[in-house]
């Protein structure tokens, strides 16, 4: 982007000015590529994405069901807002389910993720091996299949209690104990570790060795060399990932539906906020509140990305003022 | 003097000591042991007997048996998974056909030609590449119903062919950007306008950030279950994800294998990929952050 051709025709101008037009010409070409190259974007930003959000927005203040005719909305002002906050005893048990989900699942997958990637940051022979073992779980993770596997590791006759029982403990029936059924999910999230652990890598990789060096030469142990250099060096890829993890955190659905059968149970352990959203719009069908859930959905998301970015300048360090 | 020795002392070794690399790499065994458990759990005992499934609790079978693999396969007499891994395969191969050719025109745009308002456009792709797709689903569904879409795989493809998967607009811009642009210039001046900068440029040089775009794509549609599961909802449209979905409602200890086994088949495409292009995936996560 930075690349420009302005010398050229400020140069043409002052000597030979009939050179401006063929410059003018190329520019009003590119002009016009540009246009044939982003209409498929353009319709999609205005069909799939722009056109729905508004009407999104609209449903939300309709008591719309998809069973019924389009003359038979009709507009019901912030009831459904109202019922949300007031009536819906669900909203708010999956409104705590996905917060308890994403504070605990995501600040442990990066720990995880940062832990692994400091063992695995100096080259040596295999390095490369675990870094992709590592990364496995991170493409497989969000199947179907793995969340069955889950459902079959964690059950009360799984390999988990079998493994317990080696020490004489007597394990839970884990993904139908109200207790733990989300703990279950947790630790499924925190296994992907791989993804944020090898952003983490390559961001270790840009943290200078000198830094290191001199602090040895002061003396300082392992562990203020990892909070005084480490972590600050890092500290824009952590707040990379912990953007990103927990936009994604807030996100997950899969493993709560298989676990769960689409339930959310046991009693609502496992309702993240997007499986009531489903629920209330595909199984019962309330489209007009199930709209207004997601609208408070991504009001919910943007207030949180901006916290973080406001916050972020508090704790992020640019040591070259250009980070990711 | 002292600095220097110590230095010299420490330069040709490792600079941490031996034990501390021995300790390192007891951790890193322990941890990929648990993270490589589920792996290897299921596939073992998608090779168990109903009885050796209850019994046995090491992770290969004594007896290996491919009897969960058939049943599985012939979920039921008029469902099978040859057709739900059909319907996925052509799913998943066109949106990755798509996103490849929709989304390479629209980072060209962004990443080579002038256009008023350019910052503001790019921006806004970036806007949409945070946007949670849970908010969008259910307009969409009322607009694709409206279409009579439902229960066919143009819901989940069409979209693909408008570039609405933003995170691919942004690995091809970024990776463009990495094109020396004095080969457009060479290629102006042999009069090529911009179509053709892009079809003999841009398009063979694009190539590894488009096999970058086809794995992701294939992967992300092969394990997505979201729109799937919304958009698909009779079982001769099923594909693998809700075709497993299936073994939960029948229940009971003795789907168990089989449903192991259909799990094992839905993840080897995924793992191929991962055994193939193992760098190029680790090389996307590292120019974009993608997510696996």
């Amino acid at each position: 982007m930075a690349v420009s051709t302005a010398p050229p025709p400020g140069r043409a101008r002052t000597s030979v000015p009939a050179r401006r037009k063929p410059a003018d010409a190329r520019r009003r070409a590119e002009g016009r590529a540009a246009h044939v190259f982003l209409t498929p974007w353009l319709l999609g930003l205005l069909a799939i994405t722009a056109a729905p959000m508004l009407l999104s927005l609209y449903l939300s203040f309709t008591n719309f069901d998809v069973l019924s005719d389009w003359d038979q909305i009709s507009w019901v002002g912030l009831d459904n807002y109202e019922r949300m906050f007031t009536q819906d005893p669900v909203f708010w048990k999956s409104v705590g389910v996905t917060l308890t989900f994403a504070l605990v699942a995501v600040p442990l997958k990066l720990a995880a993720a940062l832990g692994v990637a400091m063992l695995l940051n100096r080259e040596r022979r295999g390095t490369g091996l675990f870094r992709a073992l590592f990364y496995l779980p991170s493409l497989l993770g969000g199947s179907v299949a793995l969340a069955l596997v889950w459902r079959a590791i964690f059950s009360r006759d799984g390999s988990f209690n079998a493994f317990l029982d080696i020490f004489g403990i007597t394990g839970q029936p884990w993904v139908n104990d109200p207790d733990w059924a989300l703990e279950t999910l947790m630790v499924l999230a925190i296994w992907q570790f791989g993804a944020p652990m090898v952003i983490f890598l390559a961001g270790l990789k840009q943290v200078p060795t000198e830094l290191y060096e001199a602090a040895e030469v002061d003396g300082a142990g392992p562990l203020r060399r990892f909070w005084h250099i480490t972590l600050p060096m890092l500290s824009p890829v952590i707040f990379f990932n912990l953007v990103l993890e927990t936009i994604n955190g807030f996100q997950g659905f899969t493993s709560a539906y298989v676990v769960s059968d689409g339930t959310g149970g046991p009693v609502g352990a496992t309702m993240l906020y997007t499986l009531h959203l489903y629920t209330q719009g595909f199984t019962e069908f309330k489209m007009g509140y199930a709209s207004a859930l997601a609208w408070v959905f991504l009001l919910a998301i943007g207030a949180i990305t901006a916290l973080f970015f406001s916050t972020g300048r508090f704790w992020v360090h640019y040591a070259d003022g250009d980070g990711r | 003097m002292t600095a220097t020795t110590a230095e010299a002392a420490r330069r040709p070794g490792p600079r941490a000591p031996r034990l501390t690399g021995a300790v390192r790499i007891t951790v890193l065994v322990a941890v990929l042991a648990v993270v490589l458990y589920p792996l290897l759990w299921v596939l073992g005992s998608s090779l168990k007997s109903p009885t050796e499934l209850a019994s046995n609790i090491s992770v290969w079978p004594t007896d290996v048996t491919w009897a969960n693999y058939t049943e599985g396969w012939n979920f039921s007499e008029s469902l099978s998974f040859g057709r739900f891994f059909l319907n996925s395969t052509l799913i998943a191969l066109a949106t990755v056909v798509a996103n490849a050719a929709s989304c390479l025109v629209t980072a060209y745009a962004f990443a080579r030609l002038r256009f008023r308002g350019r910052g503001v456009w790019f921006s806004v792709m970036i806007a949409t590449l945070l946007l949670p797709g849970h908010v969008l689903v259910i307009p969409q569904y009322v607009l694709f119903e409206s279409f009579g879409w439902v229960d066919s795989p143009l819901p989940l493809i069409v979209p693909k062919l408008l570039a609405t998967e933003a995170f691919f607009v942004f690995l091809m811009v970024q990776f463009m950007r990495g094109i020396p642009r004095d080969l457009d210039d060479a290629a102006r001046i042999d009069g090529c306008s911009p179509f053709g900068v892009f079809r003999y440029v841009i398009l063979p040089l694009s190539r590894p950030a488009l096999v970058t775009t086809a794995i992701f794509s294939f992967i992300w549609t092969w394990n997505d279950f979201f729109t799937q599961l919304v958009y698909l909802p009779s079982p001769d449209s099923y594909t693998v994800p809700i075709g497993l979905r299936l073994f939960i409602d029948s229940g009971g200890q003795t789907s168990i294998g089989p449903m192991l086994a259909m799990s094992v088949l839905s993840l080897a495409p995924v793992f191929l990929f991962f055994l193939a292009f193992q760098r190029f995936l680790v090389q996307g996560i590292n120019t974009t952050g993608l997510k696996g």
